[in-house]
């Protein structure tokens, strides 16, 4: 039987489960005993509260971190608020015993953090079901949940791992973690990755079938995990589980690393992101910049196109992170085929060749200059944001782009706020009509970087959606290596740096090409950083040149795929 | 009373370690702290509260001190505010 849920924590772990039930803590046999009598026994548990997790801190600590442990301490001082303090207090006067003020308050607190808009505030009312439980555990002397002794290959299954929980996690006994909630960003997550468990969160269906000693596979990159698999699935995983070990410690080895070819001739390595928070994953992941952060999850999923501050405060947050590293945003690029009411964009026959990106911002100069001036002033104080052009396919669109800019330029130095004066722009090339001027167009730009999705897609007259023809969508293609070939070096000519920010920028088989070709910079999604790292490694700029001369000798793109992979470095 | 006005400048925001930070400092004074922002008032010595009140870069903040040593918890919030609670 197969579970799904939000892989949190990457790998396999195969154990038996152990299913963490929830403690009972019943008081409603509890006398009250008077105030002063339950305030006492309040106080008590208070200091054996703060001592036992004090102590849990400095395990914690050790274990996985100081930033993990500061989860702790902030329960201690989370209890210690003057507020919640008197509101017990004010409990236990109105003739409630000690029990019962800690849990009315307790539960007041995390109705408050899980109702606020805020999602790592969210997470907040967790600590505050934490403290609730391990004070009222405390109280009733019920001893409290010890998972430092669970046998060796043990999978944890609960419904929520708390932080108190955590400090008994011991890699020697844990081998993969499933809960019922939580997301990413939730302190199961953080602490799963921190210990590198492969962890399933959000499991919202079968954890209940889920029994102890269960066998299970849990598969944290894919979010699955398999209850009670059988032979051949299992010797699947096996397999899969030896891989992802050995490709782990071969890839982590170039995380701190800079890329370089063989012969040390440094490229640069960037993320393609699509909303603020990537940004620190990427910057994780080994990244020295960003090659596109693509601004639409700006626009989508409202009722209205978002503010200028709301932009700007967007921009100013991911140019922080990436402080002395570069962060090209490209700027609005919709068409009909993505629903955002609010623009009143018209369905329309041929969306990918219709009214989109470029085209539709420069007919609405209203919206884009917005935009624009956005991305100026969230340059201001970093100085490291390039503005990208997508979809363009001629030079008036340039020309246009760079007036309206200047525009914006003018308004803000009136209104007297800071801006980037000399912020590049330059164009995603991804048109076959902007691959075959880009001679032309690199004159008037900044810099290039191409877009080999759309541009395979265009070049090939092949919509990649469609099964029939889907076959037909390769950059392996000559036509297409040609364009890049030819886009790569007016570009080189004209002296302008020359990105790539498709698929193809981490495809193996084409490293040794792009290499050849004289790309700058290599952009790729966050998970094939190291990956794309630890190829161009590989490389000596004349074994690239030998394998990219006979590789756009041939004539076919499955000649030049197979050739590719064949002498592709593993 | 004292007051000055501020600006949160952490990217997350006012979240659990600043906080923290700031009633870990506020508490040593015996003046009464307050934050008031969007429209809120907020007690600041209770990490519940701020934490809650879910302050978000760029917010404005007033920060009103009241009591014998105002202005010397003023001048420690507002300096905090400003480093961005060091990170």
């Amino acid at each position: 039987m197969i579970l799904r849920g939000i892989g949190a924590s990457e790998g396999i772990g195969i154990g038996k489960a152990v299913c963490i039930r929830e403690q009972k803590l019943d008081y409603s046999m509890v006398h009250y005993g008077g105030k002063n009598v339950e305030k006492s026994r309040l106080q008590d548990a208070l200091a054996r509260f703060e001592e036992k997790t004090n102590r849990m801190a400095q395990r914690l600590s050790a274990q996985v971190g100081s930033k993990e442990a500061q989860i702790l301490t902030g329960q201690i001082m989370m209890l210690n608020d003057p507020f919640m303090q008197s509101q017990m207090q004010d409990a236990i006067e109105a003739g409630q015993c000690a029990e019962a003020a800690v849990d009315q308050v307790c539960t007041l607190y995390a109705e408050m953090f899980a109702g606020v808009d805020d999602e790592l505030m969210r997470q907040r009312a967790s600590d505050v079901r934490d403290i609730r439980t391990r004070m009222l555990a405390i109280l009733l002397n019920s001893g409290g949940m010890d998972i430092s002794e669970l046998p060796a290959g043990s999978v944890l299954v609960a419904h929520e791992l708390t932080p108190s929980m955590t400090v008994g996690l011991k890699k020697e006994n844990v081998v993969a973690i499933v809960t019922k909630t939580g997301g990413r960003t939730s302190h199961s997550a953080i602490l799963a990755r921190a210990m590198e468990l492969p962890a399933v969160l959000q499991v919202r269906k079968g954890t209940e079938q889920i029994k102890d000693g269960d066998s299970l596979i849990v598969d944290g990159s894919e979010g699955i995990i398999q209850l009670n698999p059988d032979q051949q699935t299992l010797s699947q995983y096996l397999k899969k589980q030896a891989e992802f070990a050995h490709q782990k410690a071969r890839l982590n080895v170039y995380r701190d690393k800079e890329t370089v070819d063989a012969e040390g001739r440094h490229f640069s390595l960037y993320a393609n992101i699509g909303s603020v928070t990537e940004a620190q994953t990427a910057l994780q992941a080994g990244a020295e910049g960003i090659g596109l952060f693509r601004t639409e999850f700006l626009f989508m999923d409202r009722q209205n196109s978002p503010s200028e501050l709301e932009q700007y405060e967007a921009y100013l947050a991911v140019s922080r992170t990436m402080a002395g590293k570069e962060v090209i945003i490209r700027t609005l690029d919709v068409g009909g085929d993505k629903a955002v009411d609010y623009l009143g964009m018209e369905r329309e026959e041929n969306p990918f060749l219709g009214h989109r990106a470029i085209r539709y911002c420069l007919d609405r100069p209203d919206l884009y200059k917005v935009q624009l001036r956005a991305l100026l002033r969230a340059g201001a104080e970093q100085k490291n944001i390039k503005i990208m052009l997508p979809l363009v396919t001629s030079l008036e669109e340039v020309r246009q782009a760079k007036r309206l800019l200047e525009c914006c330029k003018q308004e803000l130095e009136a209104e007297k706020l800071p801006y980037d004066k000399e912020m590049p722009l330059g164009i995603m090339v991804e048109t076959p009509a902007a691959a075959l001027i880009a001679d032309l167009l690199a004159q008037e730009c900044d810099f290039f970087s191409i877009g080999t999705n759309d541009l395979t897609q265009y070049v090939m007259a092949v919509d990649r959606g469609n099964a029939r023809v889907e076959n037909l969508y390769t950059p392996f293609h000559p036509a297409v290596l040609r364009l890049l070939a030819q886009i790569i070096q007016a570009a080189a000519k004209a002296q302008i740096p020359v990105g790539i920010c498709g698929e193809a920028a981490a495809n193996p088989g084409l490293i040794p090409l792009l290499l050849t070709f004289g790309v700058d910079e290599f952009s790729v999604s966050v998970a094939s950083v190291l990956a794309t790292r630890a190829h161009i490694h590989q490389w000596r700029a004349s074994e690239a040149q030998a394998v990219s001369q006979e590789a756009m000798g041939l004539s076919t793109a499955a000649g030049i795929e197979g050739y590719l992979y064949s002498a592709a470095k593993r | 009373m004292v007051s000055a006005r501020v600006k949160v400048v952490n990217t997350q925001g006012l979240h659990m370690r600043p906080a923290q930070l700031l009633v870990n400092a506020l508490s040593r004074f015996e003046s009464e702290v307050t934050l008031v922002a969007n429209g809120k008032s907020i007690n600041g010595k209770s990490i519940m509260y701020l934490m809650t009140a879910c302050l978000k870069q760029g917010d404005e903040v007033e920060i009103q001190c009241d009591g014998a040593d105002e202005k010397k918890a003023l001048e420690e919030a507002v300096a905090l505010f400003q480093s961005g609670f060091g990170e």
